[in-house]
């Protein structure tokens, strides 16, 4: 691991070196094994969601979108199968996020950087562009030979390259064009983009999203990893010492050596490891690393050089899992002959999982018992209070009916706290005078001027409490809000 | 600084910058090169930016871009667009009746909020931001109305004003009893004590009621009615009620009547579009005090 360098060696290291380096090309090698059909599988679904979630349907009634999942921007709704958000319940979405960072560092603390490995985008696609790549130009040997070879270029080469970047663009162009879905009917949009009736807005998007696609997952790649993304820097704090993360085995690893040596070293007893020093587990690495060099800020934890390293063990007949998910407790425990231990369930997992609970348990009680019907108040502020000419006094308020169901209501409006006192809204004639009644349509919100009127005589105090009452004359169901009623 | 030429991070194998801070040492990282080119062209991008867009500011001007391109000049045609758009509502709202605007709660939340804005910019200086008035403005948030409090009167007070020069406009004149020398100075302290005792207001020690029914009927009835009651074809208050427009003290009530009213309302016929002022009508008589 320690190695000390001839600084001759080190084209960098004087002040008149470049100021920059170029990118070292990472070649991945292709390599079969569990973590392989995880990651085949997770992308499978990953990918499978982000691209048809949007043509899924949900009934929602006449009028009402049918779109399971719609962030309607124009009405500034967002809806989610049976659930449908209001701006003003955006705090969900802040609950989300919540749940989602604790869960983040609940992964990180169980297996080390899960998300980075598995279920990242930047990964999910970076492992995708591979697959085409692979599949066009070969394995990582043929890539290398084809990108160093100076001959001319030959029409076979010419016409990869653009097959290779043709099924890129129309990756990303499609990446683009399921985002886009999200944010409008799908089965329309699709229409209206096929015949370039579509918004300019939706092609601005897909072409930014084909952009930002084709270049992170076809040139930055790891270097997305490395470079741009926080994570790394900050899962180095979350991380412990019993988190289990890829880990190269360095108690059963060390000294390398060829199996050919090994095998004779074991024979005279010596002590020997398994490594081969074949660098299988370098080659598969998709952000170049040498994972026996110890815990790396690039290394994803995506387990390739586990199933690159299994692979090897078992042809060479040494114990499986020389790189595998672990953690250096263990490593110590087993340099000193004791069994390891594995502990998941532990002071920082447990409170994870107790914020993640706690969260989401107050979200999932609150939309259970959220009211589709409200009514917020708001007291005229000039004139606070009016005196009338037979010496009453009025308060005018402006009052918000929201009906957030999908089916339209007729609403009743009461007040009640001052004595004898009347109320009226501006523009409705009632039949019964001291009950207005207003259809709120459906999915939508009414602001009405309301009038309290009250006779004060006698009254000491300067402000009384009233309170609003609003009835939805169908189904009975009541919201109500308090405001104040002030004499001058 | 020492010779970091050879100064090796045994751990790393890299060359160090040569800095060291409590025994830790930097190692000599260069930038990646897409890094490094991003950051040459964003510095490009900017001088683009200054050349293509209005920048630069000069003495008395600035440097106008390119191709003209301007935000104000956006700005405008989307406060065009706009216009285009609140356009077309208006005409609905101007072909409407005064009476369906009330009904129809569209057009009401329109008129409302026009009315709100037009409000705000024309009558709230001597009215109040909400209506409420002053000493002398009325309130147009009670029911006390000089001109009357209907729709109809309401349009008609705002289009023509009170006292204001139109050929249309509400007249009325509260005469000066005592500088005309028409009343004494203790027949208007009596006539005072008198409209105080129709709203029910307590009187001064002493004040003969008859004398003050004798004054009021001869001097007050023709224009406020028999009782005080008001008379909105000429303005004239009502006394018997619980509002006063300047006040209700003793000594309001005499200068009131020594040196007489007359507030002027501006009429806004021809200041404002014909919607405009429907909206506006709208607006004040559904502040509360309508009739």
């Amino acid at each position: 691991m320690n190695r000390t360098a001839n600084p001759k060696e080190l084209p960098l290291d004087d002040d008149n070196g470049p100021l920059y380096v170029a990118q070292k090309k990472v070649y991945p090698q292709s390599t079969s094994g569990t973590f392989r059909r995880i990651k085949w599988g997770l992308m499978a679904f990953c990918l499978g969601v982000y691209y048809f979630l949007p043509f899924v349907r949900w009934n929602r009634g006449l009028g009402a979108p049918s779109q399971a999942v719609l962030i309607d921007l124009p009405n500034s709704r967002f809806y989610f199968f049976f659930i449908e958000l209001w701006p003003q319940e955006v705090y969900y979405f802040t609950g989300l996020l919540i749940v989602a960072a604790v869960a983040l560092f609940l992964m990180n603390s169980v297996g080390g950087r899960i998300w980075c490995g598995y279920l990242c985008p930047q990964t999910v696609w970076t492992d995708l562009f591979y697959a085409v790549e692979r599949l066009i130009e070969g394995d990582r040997r043929e890539r290398m030979k084809k990108d160093k070879s100076s001959d001319p270029m030959k029409l076979e080469r010419i016409s990869e390259i653009v097959l290779k970047h043709s099924i890129w663009l129309l990756i990303g162009w499609w990446t683009g064009g399921a985002w886009v879905l999200y944010f409008n009917d799908a089965p329309t949009l699709v229409k209206e983009l096929v015949t370039f009736q579509a918004p300019m807005l939706a092609y601005v998007w897909i072409g930014i999203l084909t952009a930002t696609t084709y270049l992170l997952a076809g040139y930055m790649r790891e270097q997305v990893c490395t470079y741009m993304c926080p994570w790394p820097r900050i899962q180095a704090a979350l991380t412990d010492e019993w988190a289990l993360n890829v880990t190269y085995r360095y108690d059963r690893g060390e000294k390398r050596t060829s199996v050919k040596k090994a095998a004779e070293l074991r024979a005279l007893g010596q002590q020997v490891g398994d490594c081969v020093d074949c660098y299988q587990c370098v080659a598969v690495c998709p952000t170049g690393i040498d994972i026996r060099n110890g815990p790396q800020m690039e290394c994803i934890q995506c387990g390739l050089c586990i199933d690159a390293c299994d692979n090897v063990m078992t042809k060479i007949g040494r114990p499986k899992r020389l790189i595998g998910y672990d953690n250096d407790v263990n490593i110590q425990r087993r340099q000193e002959g004791k069994a390891p231990i594995y502990r998941i369930v532990r002071a920082r997992t447990v409170s994870y999982s107790a914020i993640i609970a706690a969260v989401g348990g107050i979200m999932i009680y609150t939309l259970a018992t959220r009211s589709l019907l409200d009514v917020n108040v708001l007291h005229d502020r000039n004139p606070v209070a009016v005196r009338l000419s037979d010496g009453s006094i009025r308060n005018a308020y402006t009052v918000r009916l929201l009906n957030k169901s999908g089916y339209d209501r007729v609403i009743a409006i009461d007040a009640s706290g001052p004595v004898n006192a009347t109320i009226h809204v501006i523009g409705i004639d009632s039949v019964t005078p001291d009950r207005p009644m207003i259809v709120v349509p459906r999915d939508s919100t009414s602001e009405l001027r309301l009038l309290v009127t009250a006779s004060v005589e006698g009254n000491p105090e300067k402000s009384i409490p009233v309170h609003f009452h609003v009835t939805d004359i169908g189904l009975g169901e009541v919201a109500s809000a308090t405001d104040n009623f002030v004499a001058p | 600084m020492t010779d970091h030429h050879s100064d090796i991070d045994s751990v790393t194998g890299k060359s160090t910058t040569g800095h060291e801070w409590d025994g830790i040492k930097e190692l000599n990282t260069p930038l990646p090169r897409w890094w490094v080119i991003s950051f040459y062209l964003t510095i490009v991008w900017s001088i683009g930016y200054w050349i293509v867009y209005p920048a630069w500011p000069l003495i008395s001007s600035n440097t106008t871009g390119l191709f003209g391109y301007s935000t104000r000049a956006d700005v405008a045609v989307e406060l065009a667009n706009l216009e285009k758009i609140r356009g077309a509502k208006m005409v609905a709202l101007g072909a409407a009746s005064l009476a369906d605007i009330e009904k129809d709660l569209a057009l009401l939340a329109l008129a409302r909020a026009k009315g709100k804005t037009v409000f705000g910019d024309n009558c709230a200086p001597c009215h109040g931001s909400g209506g409420a008035g002053a000493k002398g403005y009325p309130n147009l948030n009670d029911d006390d109305w000089l001109w009357g409090g209907s729709l109809d009167q309401i349009m008609q007070t705002i289009q023509f004003g009170a006292r204001s020069g139109h050929a249309k406009t509400h007249e009325g004149q509260m005469l000066a009893f005592g500088k005309d020398g028409v009343l004494k100075p203790d027949e208007i302290v009596t006539a005072a004590n008198y409209v105080r005792a129709l709203s029910g207001l307590p009187t001064r020690k002493g004040y003969d009621a008859a004398k003050g029914e004798k004054i009021f009927a001869e001097n007050c009835v023709a224009c406020h009615g028999d009782g005080g009651k008001g008379n909105p074809e000429m303005g004239a208050p009502n006394l018997t009620d619980k509002i006063w427009l300047y006040g209700s003290d003793e000594a309001t009530l005499i200068e009131t009547i020594s040196q007489g009213r007359a507030g002027v309302m501006p009429a806004w016929e021809g200041r404002l579009d014909p919607a405009t002022i429907k909206a506006m009508a709208v607006y004040v008589h559904s502040l509360g005090g309508g009739k």
